[in-house]
């Protein structure tokens, strides 16, 4: 089945220079897993081509069953320098969070996925 | 202190926060220090500017307003009040503060300054001695725009606010300290953590993280199960209650709206996070895959098992130099066709800054209600009502900014039809304040305090 992520996660953004970081954080703890191996670094960089100018980077906190994004080169120059609405990336967070994701049935399913049938 | 638990409440997230935040938190209930964060990236270099134009500014001026609310609590109670509200000035922030505390018999009350960040004018000097102030994000050597330098500030850590609190001081008004280091300094000071017991150091540091954007821990903000969260008119500020053995608990104030749960306090743990393994500090390197939280109340979220390790030996400095000029035009298009009445505006307006021979560094077009928050993420709208058309432009030449502003409104007339939404009148140009991230070794700088 097709999932979108804000179904699975909450998130909260800011930013550094021209970076903007993302924190996506599961809705529910069984959920990160999931989330863990579906957003690679990869996945986030196509995720935004077009709206970022650099690189990603990613890391994992199991702790608080959470993903840690930088989005490089995302800010028109970033801080007072930027003409952007969003300057200082207060919603990437949300932006991430319209990523599609597919899921197998039986683990969208066994995981109890709002819409697994 | 009550049975071994120090309660250090957030009053201000950032200059410009809510001026009633501060009595709320000391008339709301027990709490033995406040501290309040003025201070993010542009402005000390606001704060520069004023006191170029005014030698007894440069400081957070609403922090008198602040500490006259609170007078009650200082006074009577002794709570005790930690603030970087000094920004550039530090002195004159606390001869104001004497001012408003000798006018209710505050006579007795000692002010901690805390000075020693302001390398403005050491700057010669240390590029002279070869510290080349790189920019962090793009390597360039600060000697490509010393001469548009605006403020120059290491960014400082607990240890002078804590020297300030043994000698005595009830209010401690620093520059440009770490934000975290405002609540760290309180509660290393209290518990007599020692300089490398890095991971209670590190629990300081984090409880400042979660506390230092306000009630950004305590339901605003919060995206998670937002439309639950009750009373955000009458929102709690939040309250480290801090431990001996650096567990502390998050909590707010009863009866006060917002809520304090795990999900809020992990949104705000991750707000502006770098790697999270490596949160650096002057003091402590804190790594934030250690953290471990729980619900252990309504309103009460338990943090523990934080890890810590020996800070590097730089310290972050924060620079602002002047970086040309820019400026911001809006208009509305309504429907019918909204979005294409505003594309074709744009085309126009981009059309006639050519025929001008103006040259921007950069020229952004946002279509807000289409695009402007996500981009080409965001689906386009069916036949949306209206479209503002939002055009920003950049220049090292204020002419050609300001040129830029009076080509806006004539649109109104001699464009596409259906437009509105100009009672604002010609856009401002602003000077643009940037911001040059660089390190320094820390042996160079040197912190200073002073008991007034």
């Amino acid at each position: 089945m097709r999932v979108q992520l804000v179904q699975l996660a909450h998130a909260r953004s800011g930013d550094k220079g021209d970076t903007a970081n993302v924190g996506v954080i599961a809705l529910r703890p069984e959920w990160y897993p999931l989330l863990a191996k579906t957003l690679t670094r990869e996945r986030v960089r196509d995720h935004f081509r077009g709206v970022i100018t650099g690189e990603v980077e990613r890391f994992e906190l199991p702790n608080l069953k959470a993903l840690n994004f930088l989005l490089h080169g995302a800010l028109d120059g970033g801080g007072t320098l930027s003409l952007k609405t969003d300057a200082q990336g207060k919603v990437f967070s949300t932006a991430l969070l319209r990523m599609m994701i597919e899921v197998p049935d039986a683990e969208a399913k066994q995981l109890g996925l709002p819409g697994a049938a | 202190m009550t049975n071994g638990v120090v309660r250090v409440a957030a009053a201000q997230g950032f200059w410009g926060d809510s001026l009633d935040a501060p009595r709320r938190q000391v008339e709301g209930g027990p709490v033995d220090y406040v501290m309040l964060d003025y201070l993010a990236e542009v402005t000390m270099s606001i704060l520069q500017k004023q006191k170029e134009r005014d030698p007894s500014m440069g400081y957070a001026r609403d922090f008198v307003g602040a500490v006259e609310s609170m007078m009650p609590a200082i006074v009577g109670r002794g709570v005790r009040v930690v603030a970087n509200a000094g920004g550039v000035n530090p002195t004159a922030c606390a001869a104001a503060i004497r001012g408003v505390l000798n006018k209710a018999q505050g006579d007795r009350v000692k002010i901690g300054v805390v000075t020693g960040d302001d390398l403005l004018p050491r700057l010669d000097e240390l590029l002279d001695a070869q510290h080349e102030l790189r920019n962090m994000d793009t390597n360039e050597s600060l000697a490509t725009v010393r001469d548009r330098v605006l403020s120059a500030n290491a960014y400082l850590g607990s240890v002078p606010i804590v020297e300030a609190l043994k000698r005595g001081a009830q209010i401690v008004i620093t520059g440009r300290s770490t934000d975290t280091a405002l609540t760290m300094a309180p509660l290393r000071f209290t518990y007599g953590w020692a300089d490398d017991d890095w991971d209670r150091l590190a629990a300081g540091i984090i409880a400042g993280h979660i506390i230092e954007c306000g009630a950004q821990c305590s339901g605003g903000n919060c995206l998670f199960d937002w439309r639950s969260i009750p009373n955000l008119a009458d929102v709690g500020y939040p309250i480290v209650e801090g431990r001996a053995d650096g567990t502390f608990t998050v909590t707010k104030h009863p009866g006060t709206g917002g809520i304090v749960g795990v999900h809020g306090v992990t949104e705000q743990l991750l707000y502006e996070m770098g790697d999270p393994r490596s949160y650096i500090t002057p003091d402590v390197t804190a790594d934030f895959t250690t953290i471990q939280l729980e619900q252990e109340g309504p309103d009460r979220v338990r943090v523990f098992g934080i890890k810590g390790r020996p800070p590097t030996d730089k310290l972050k400095v924060s620079i602002a130099y002047r970086r040309g000029f820019k400026a911001v035009g809006t208009l509305v298009y309504s429907w019918p066709d909204a979005l294409e009445k505003a594309q074709l505006a744009d085309r126009v307006l981009r059309e006639r800054l050519d025929r001008l021979g103006l040259e921007f560094d950069r020229i952004l077009t946002e279509f807000v209600g289409v695009n402007a928050t996500h981009g080409p993420l965001a689906a386009e709208p069916r036949d949306p009502p209206e479209v503002q058309l939002r055009v920003g432009v950049r220049s090292e030449s204020k002419g050609m900014v300001e040129r830029f502003t009076r080509e806006i409104a004539p649109l109104v007339l001699n464009g596409p039809p259906s437009v509105t939404g100009f009672a604002g009148g010609r856009p401002k140009v602003e000077e643009i304040v940037a911001y040059w991230p660089a390190l320094i070794d820390k042996s160079v700088v040197r912190p200073q305090v002073e008991i007034a």
